[in-house]
């Protein structure tokens, strides 16, 4: 049912757990489907992805995925991250039953999610920024 | 040297010796065709009569000739189901049936409400048990059939078989049931019960694959949904016997129903001791199902905040094969039909587990299973985003 790798990445996954100082966080999945993957990111100021790591309540195939498309986005750009596709990681994990398929769209689904609250941080950031400067201009 | 321990029980079970030694002069000894006139048939012959008489005595049918051997469990509830609901069309199209029911007896009722037949799936309690009010408010002038499992085979829930039965009687209308799970786990008694039609299958009680039967009272009507030579199962299920496995149901049903109270009391054991060890090394889990009125051999788990299909992997990696119904496993996605029914929400739903014991399991064994067990979950767990001590 499981290629090897799979197998290996689902029982010995390189990418597991949460990150403390992690700047960029997706989750996505629902429980009804069966999966809920969240995606933890230290993205460097200028926009390479440091580390990547995950946390996933799922089947083998879910798990796997979603540490197999850590390892890819490891050392990349944002821009590089976001052409990543889950034909990369089926290519990476060998193959996937038809039915589960889904996993893999899934965890990169959960890439674009983290780098969307990265961005989302960010904007955030910048407005706080300025209206620290405003509040800051008033007191003048 | 690697472990192997089967909790995978309600799957199915290894044939036993005893069965075995039954079955093999069938294949090349006595292997003349039930039909045929000649010694060769009557041999063969002889030995499915015996076979007929072990079943009739295992459920105390009144005649061996209600009896009928079929290619298992589905088809004796697709048969009950579709050969009633066929014979009795003209007095009404309505069935009543339960949202936990075997998929062998689902999809038959799908068929006939495709056939313009009116099917009621009656809800559950949270212990899966089937609410005798509701089932009175369903009953139709019309309704032909209520067919309701005796034995859950997801969470093992007994059903109060009995009282259905009369209720069904009170309004003239016919029961079946699935016993597929039931038969040497709890006593059957067609006659006490009351019971018109009722499926069996060989292979759960260490009887051969691909052999079951369908129980159907003298006087029912029944129209066969298998056509081919007339006087094969007379008239009602053509298809040449299958000699070999009809004589190892005859022995296994024998067996089971014999020792179904010693074997009872050996898995009661098992199970108690399976759970207070799991309850000393594992947190936040339920049990799900009746808390007694329930089969000792089925044991439904949620393990909270990890899911099903990961937990049976990595039990397997470890040597021990135990069964779910959680989503990732059945192509639909959906968590399992029978813990939805009973109300269990979808987070806790994917975590189950289903472990069912056979009598051969020990107590080093369930000291095993259950190390390996808290490994898995404590490995599981640290990956999850959801807590489990939250649910």
């Amino acid at each position: 049912m499981y290629s090897k790798t799979v197998i290996d990445r689902f029982q010995n996954p390189r990418n597991a757990g949460g990150m403390h100082g992690a700047n960029a966080i997706g989750q996505v999945g629902n429980v009804a489907c069966g999966d809920i993957m969240k995606m933890y990111l230290k993205i460097s100021d200028n926009g390479v992805i440091e580390n990547a790591k995950f946390k996933t309540f799922g089947c083998c195939a879910a798990i796997a995925s979603t540490d197999m498309a850590c390892d890819l986005i490891k050392g990349k750009t944002i821009d590089e991250a976001l052409k990543v596709t889950n034909k990369n990681i089926l290519d990476l994990l060998g193959e996937l039953p038809p039915h589960k398929i889904h996993c893999s769209i899934l965890a990169e689904e959960s890439i674009r999610a983290a780098i969307e609250d990265y961005y989302k941080r960010k904007e955030k950031s910048i407005k706080k920024a300025n209206k620290k400067v405003e509040v800051d201009d008033s007191n003048m | 040297m690697e472990r192997r321990i089967y909790l995978d029980n309600a799957s199915t079970t290894y044939v036993s010796n005893d069965v075995l030694t039954e079955m093999l002069p069938c294949f090349n000894t006595i292997y003349g065709n039930a039909g045929s006139i000649h010694s060769f048939g009557r041999d063969a012959m002889a030995i499915v009569d015996r076979a007929r008489d072990r079943v009739k005595e295992a459920i105390n049918a009144q005649k061996a000739n209600e009896i009928y051997f079929t290619s298992g469990g589905t088809e004796a509830d697709n048969w009950a189901i579709l050969g009633v609901a066929h014979a009795n069309a003209n007095r009404g199209k309505h069935i009543i049936t339960s949202q936990i029911e075997h998929h062998a007896v689902l999809n038959a009722c799908a068929q006939l409400e495709k056939e313009g037949f009116e099917v009621t799936y009656l809800s559950v309690d949270e212990y899966g048990l089937v609410k005798l009010p509701d089932l009175l408010h369903e009953i139709r002038k019309d309704t032909t059939l209520i067919s309701i499992m005796a034995v859950n085979n997801e969470v093992g829930t007994i059903q109060n078989i009995k009282a259905i039965a009369k209720i069904a009687h009170d309004y003239g209308i016919l029961f079946h049931t699935d016993a597929v799970q039931a038969i040497g786990s709890i006593n059957i008694d067609v006659q006490d019960m009351e019971i018109d039609l009722l499926s069996m299958s060989a292979h759960k009680i260490h009887g051969p694959k691909g052999v079951g039967a369908l129980y159907v009272k003298n006087g029912v009507r029944i129209d066969p949904i298998t056509f081919g030579g007339e006087n094969q199962e007379r008239g009602k299920r053509s298809g040449t016997e299958n000699v070999p496995g009809i004589a190892g149901f005859g022995k296994a049903i024998e067996i089971a129903c014999r020792n179904h109270i010693i074997n009872n009391r050996k898995i009661k054991t098992i199970r108690e001791y399976f759970l207070e060890k799991l309850k000393e090394k594992v947190e936040y889990f339920q049990v799900n199902g009746h808390p007694h009125q329930k089969s000792n051999a089925i044991l439904n788990i949620s393990f909270y905040g990890i899911e099903g299909e990961s937990i049976m992997m990595l039990l397997d990696l470890a040597g021990i094969a135990v069964s779910t119904s959680s989503a990732c496993t059945s192509k639909s996605l959906l968590p399992s039909h029978v813990l939805k029914a009973m109300g269990i929400s979808d987070e806790i739903a994917q975590g189950s587990v289903r472990f069912s014991f056979g009598t051969n399991i020990s107590k080093s064994d369930v000291d095993y299973v259950v190390d390996e067990i808290a490994k898995v979950v404590a490995k599981l767990r640290a990956i999850s985003p959801i807590q489990a001590g939250r649910l």
